[in-house]
């Protein structure tokens, strides 16, 4: 996603050819320069994502048409069975539950982020970076240490349990944890920044004279949120998303330690065929369509931004 | 042992290294035998005399599996003298992939559990061991020779061995657990307060005992009570755990838990482990030499050395997995007579723990499994 930003087209890049045409000479010389330099630029980048993104997704694709050698491996003769067990009941069900758990999150992550983006937007400079410091200070924890800390927080006889009964709301354990609204939680709980960081950079961009321009012509504030504020930050909304839906869905920790186990999302699925079952084939077959699914959804997020460009035009 | 399965390591890595392997093989004819049953090809000629010092060793193990300075150990042997470098493996699963993609896998010895032994085995990918060139095999109890994925030890050496059963706080259960029922419909106070595993043959395990059936069993009908068996049981459980069961409990946060007996942590003297009357499984963890290794006489001398009652007793001490060397287990019941009598599985002989059915490996039916701890993960 960010790559696309980067791999800008050339000529985006302030070169030496920009500006007014030189002299013929000097300008074949410089434009020499200009391809060498960018080979330099580009070359690690590119080589970087050519060894370790497309080698092996290219690998990936090519296991899905073939078969599981009886002891684990890949057995070179092909078929389609890879793909037509997609649309086994059992694993289309895993990964249709996995996308609505997703989809929950992202939601519930757009309508806690949004507010949180709008107020740290129209701080004073200073509370800005403190605010936006703090949302993001939770990354400087490893992840799975913070999602054991859910477990110590709210199991049988952990902190928010025995504080309730403690002051004597409830007098027998609740049971928190080790179900799907768990693995939501902590799932918001982990990619929440990621909602709110996008959000803020649209909504900072905004220009204030905008919403006055708005009230002076009669439009109530939740006119002006509907018809201003909400379609000029929309590419944020959309990028936001987009950033948590992606690796709420390929999530398998979260499942596992929050979920008890209990649950199966479409990434534990594909982990097991390949650490459990020893189905290299098959477990490409289902990457390939988690893959599918989230070019669709980059395609739809490109177009919708598109289509709501407004200040952002050239972001796409 | 600890068994770290959270990382996210395997795809981009191994899959990009093991590029040039499989389109090499892409090419050429493929090296899986469709039935499997080869068993392994003649033994090489080993030379007793070989110099041992110009040959050097790579291992694959779990992690903490074995002494930390055992490569410092055997280059300071006056008998060894070679280099040993440990790789690290979190499951068979991983261990297999490295053994089977094809061609020199660049291991010598492997530790694997004994199903997956026998899969390599049939695989034609073992070395027969030369007994003649392991005298500590004199050291193993007579019961180690007769575990059913290899009778008589001809390409396989148990490390390691034990059990499954019921981890239970005594503090907590009314009436101490008896029968796999006792964990799959729990009495109403402990409800929500049972684990169970997840790996799919131990996931199947109890269902299985307490019907009655085999722990290797393929037949769809058998398999298909176990799977409504095992659905019962997910409304009565906490969580289904392979990993920190021992914690859950020493927590409180579980009354009682299927478990592997060296991880049960029996010095919480609240803590107790039961084999259900069922019965159970018998585990075993091995050594093995692979064909492609070019260093078979230091491997050899490397498994002589591991079954020193010394180096093997390492194990029970500090992992509380029984070994099957009797020398060994006789050495701590001597230095170390507090620690067997506080940790009741290490107390459990041979002869019971061969009353357990080794798990073997079941090739192309082993998918069932797979698809039975499926569908019990996606119900809900």
């Amino acid at each position: 996603m960010t790559a696309k930003h980067d791999l800008a087209p050339p000529g985006a890049a302030p070169g030496p050819t920009a500006g007014r045409p030189p002299r013929r000479s000097s300008r074949r010389s410089r434009a020499l320069g200009t391809a060498g330099a960018r080979l330099a630029f580009l070359g690690p980048g590119l080589g970087y994502l050519f060894v370790l993104l497309l080698v092996p997704l290219a690998l990936v694709l090519s296991y899905t048409v073939f078969r599981r050698g009886r002891f684990g491996g890949v057995v070179y003769e092909a078929t389609s069975e890879n793909f037509t067990r997609l649309f086994d009941p059992l694993y289309f069900h895993i990964v249709l539950g996995s996308i609505k758990i997703a989809a929950l999150t992202t939601l519930v992550a757009l309508l806690l982020g949004y507010p949180t983006a709008y107020a740290i937007a129209r701080l004073p400079r200073k509370w800005k970076t403190i605010a936006l410091v703090a949302v993001v200070l939770p990354f400087w924890t490893n992840f799975l240490i913070r999602v054991y800390a859910w477990v110590i927080m709210l199991s049988g006889p952990g902190l928010v349990n025995e504080a309730l009964t403690g002051i004597g709301i409830i007098d027998k354990p609740l049971e928190l944890l080790y179900n799907q609204g768990t693995i939501v939680t902590g799932l918001l709980y982990s990619y929440l920044p990621l909602m709110i960081l996008p959000l803020y950079a649209a909504i900072e961009r905004l220009d204030p004279q905008l919403g006055e321009a708005s009230a002076n012509l009669g439009a109530r504030p939740a006119r002006t949120f509907l018809s201003v504020t909400l379609p000029l930050t929309m590419p944020g909304i959309l990028t936001g998303c987009v950033f948590v839906f992606v690796p709420s869905l390929g999530n398998f920790v979260i499942p596992e330690i929050l979920g008890g186990g209990r649950s199966i999302m479409v990434g534990n699925l594909i982990r097991d065929q390949f650490l459990k079952a020893r189905d290299y084939p098959f477990g490409s077959a289902l990457a390939l369509a988690v893959i599918a699914v989230l070019i669709v959804l980059l395609f739809l997020q490109a177009w919708a931004s598109r289509v709501y460009g407004g200040t952002e035009g050239r972001r796409g | 042992m600890s068994r770290i399965r959270y990382t996210r390591r395997l795809p981009a890595a191994a899959l990009a290294a093991g590029l040039a392997l499989a389109l090499a093989a892409c090419g050429g004819s493929s090296t899986t035998s469709a039935d499997g049953a080869a068993p392994s090809a003649a033994a090489d000629q080993l030379n007793p005399n070989a110099d041992l010092k110009k040959q050097s060793l790579n291992i694959t193990i779990w992690d903490g599996y074995s002494p930390k300075d055992l490569p410092e150990r055997v280059k300071q042997n006056p008998k060894l003298g070679f280099d040993v470098k440990v790789a690290i493996h979190d499951t068979n699963e991983m261990a297999m992939a490295k053994l089977t993609a094809g061609g020199d896998s660049g291991i010598d010895v492997a530790f694997v559990s004994g199903q997956y032994a026998q899969a390599l085995n049939e695989q034609g990918l073992l070395e027969p061991l030369h007994p003649e060139l392991i005298p500590n095999l004199a050291n193993l109890y007579p019961e180690a020779s007769q575990l059913s994925f290899d009778k008589g030890n001809k390409f396989s050496v148990p490390y390691t061995w034990g059990t499954t059963g019921i981890c239970y706080r005594t503090d907590l259960v009314k009436t101490p657990p008896q029968s796999w029922n006792d964990i799959l419909s729990p009495p109403a106070d402990l409800r929500g307060k049972v684990t169970m595993m997840t790996t799919e043959r131990w996931l199947a395990l109890p269902a299985l005992k307490a019907l009655g059936f085999s722990i290797n069993t393929t037949d769809d009908q058998q398999l298909a009570q176990a799977k409504d068996l095992l659905l019962k049981a997910k409304k009565t459980l906490l969580a289904y755990d392979d990993t920190t069961f021992g914690d859950k409990l020493d927590k409180g946060e579980a009354a009682m838990v299927e478990a592997w007996d060296g991880w049960c942590p029996t010095t919480n003297p609240k803590i107790k482990f039961a084999v259900p009357k069922e019965g159970s499984d018998l585990w075993s963890d091995t050594m093995v030499i692979m064909k492609t290794s070019k260093n078979k006489e230091a491997a050899h001398a490397f498994i002589n050395f591991i079954l020193d009652p010394a180096v093997h007793s390492w194990v029970a001490e500090n992992i509380l997995y029984k070994v099957p060397n009797k020398a060994a287990m006789d050495l701590v019941a001597k230095n170390n007579a507090d620690l067997i009598a506080k940790n009741t599985p290490l107390q459990m002989n041979p002869a019971e723990l061969l009353q357990g059915e080794s798990i073997v490996d079941l090739g192309e039916a082993s998918t069932k499994y797979t698809r039975l701890a499926q569908e019990i993960a996606a119900n809900q």
